[in-house]
């Protein structure tokens, strides 16, 4: 017996009982009770078998040849076939349901991003309006706060006051009166910018507005709607009419402008009390 | 020597030829050439034990590679193809070591 340093491997069970009955190897137990007791093939007889084969040999050979076929067609198919060719159908629905998901998962992507994108650039656009928007404000409130230069259609008035009777009051009462004719910047002799802060006072070597000296001739411009700014100085009691009248006994020359530049700034302080809010 | 020449034939043929396997029959000829491989080993291991008989070799072949054909086809019908041609391959597997373990035992006594 040649199975006498037998490893304990798993497999080893099937020499004591050689026809091993679940294989599928073809026992036919009748033939096996006959020949065990010869004991399994020796390399001798396999020789002599490979020389001058049996009967059995040609059913081998023709099962064979068959089994080569196959492996040649299915090495074949599967290495030159498309990888997808030899896939069992659910698994190439399961493919297709893998590939729609991730396609869907990538559009819905596309789309967030596109949002993304379009709030960016409104984003953008809306940063610009904002932007104008606070320029133009701000050239407004320079205007209206007097550190900007500023022209338009006006008028310019020029008061004469050749007996120096010209009193503060009535200089005030001019400028409230241009205000109220919609006066949106005054000047006082080419020099002195019309503002919120602006007063009107009496010193002693004549009228003094913002603290500097206003010599006559005064000449007034005023940007605003020049009919209206006209008509406001020129109603009867109003500044016209005061000047012309017996206490000043002066003269007034109103001129409209389709353009009065007024250059002169107002140096705004810088407030040591006051905070935006 | 038949037996090799038979395979070596076959091979040949296969390449020369190059037959197309039917699409329908594409899924289930890896499971039906493992099942063929299992069949030869088993026939193998029962020559060398002095217990072949041709008959129940040719019978033993064709069934086994039906069934592991069959057997594949009606899980794809209900649906679970994929996991019994994997059961099929292990178990064909596990059998092709065996009978490899006893031909080489008695080949080379070990």
């Amino acid at each position: 017996m040649p199975d006498d340093v037998e490893p304990g491997v798993a497999t080893g069970a099937a020499d004591d009982v050689p026809p091993v009955a679940d294989d599928a190897a073809p026992e036919t137990s009748a033939d096996a009770s006959g020949s065990a007791e010869r004991g399994p093939v020796t390399w001798r007889e396999l020789g002599h078998d490979f020389i001058r084969p049996g009967r059995g040999q040609v059913v081998l050979a023709a099962i064979l040849l068959v089994v080569g076929m196959a492996l040649v067609m299915q090495f074949r198919t599967n290495t030159a076939a498309a990888p997808y060719e030899s896939l069992r159908r659910s698994d190439l629905v399961q493919l297709l349901d893998n590939l729609n998901q991730e396609s869907r998962r990538l559009s819905e992507e596309i789309t967030e991003q596109n949002e993304l994108k379009q709030q960016l650039e409104s984003g953008a656009g809306q940063e610009e309006v904002a932007r104008k928007e606070a320029q133009a404000r701000l050239e407004t409130l320079r205007i209206l706060a007097g550190t900007a230069p500023a022209t338009g259609t006006g008028i310019v008035m020029v008061i004469q006051d050749p007996e120096g009777r010209m009193t503060a009051d009535i200089l005030l009462n001019a400028i409230e009166e241009l205000r109220d004719a919609g006066a949106e910047v005054i000047e006082i002799n080419d020099s002195i910018r019309v503002v919120a802060s602006t007063w009107v006072t009496t010193g002693s070597d004549g009228i003094l507005v913002d603290g500097r000296l206003v010599r006559t001739p005064i000449t007034i411009e005023a940007i605003g709607d020049p009919h209206s700014l006209e008509e406001g100085a020129r109603f009867r009691g109003g500044l016209v009419s005061e000047v012309e009248g017996q206490r000043v006994n002066g003269s007034v020359t109103i001129t409209r402008s389709e353009k009065v530049t007024i250059a002169s700034l107002h140096t705004a302080p810088t407030n040591q009390y006051a905070r935006p809010a | 020597m038949l037996a090799i020449l038979g395979l070596i034939v076959g091979i040949v043929l296969g390449i020369v030829l190059q037959p197309a396997v039917p699409s329908v029959l594409q899924p289930y000829l890896p499971i039906a050439i493992v099942a063929a491989m299992d069949a030869l080993f088993g026939g193998a291991r029962a020559y060398l034990e002095r217990t072949f008989s041709d008959k129940v070799f040719v019978v033993s072949f064709f069934s086994n590679v039906l069934i592991a054909a069959v057997i594949v086809w009606v899980g794809d019908l209900i649906g679970v193809g994929a996991q019994l041609s994997t059961a099929v391959v292990v178990v064909l597997g596990i059998r092709i070591f065996t009978n490899a373990a006893a031909i080489r035992r008695v080949l080379v006594h070990a």
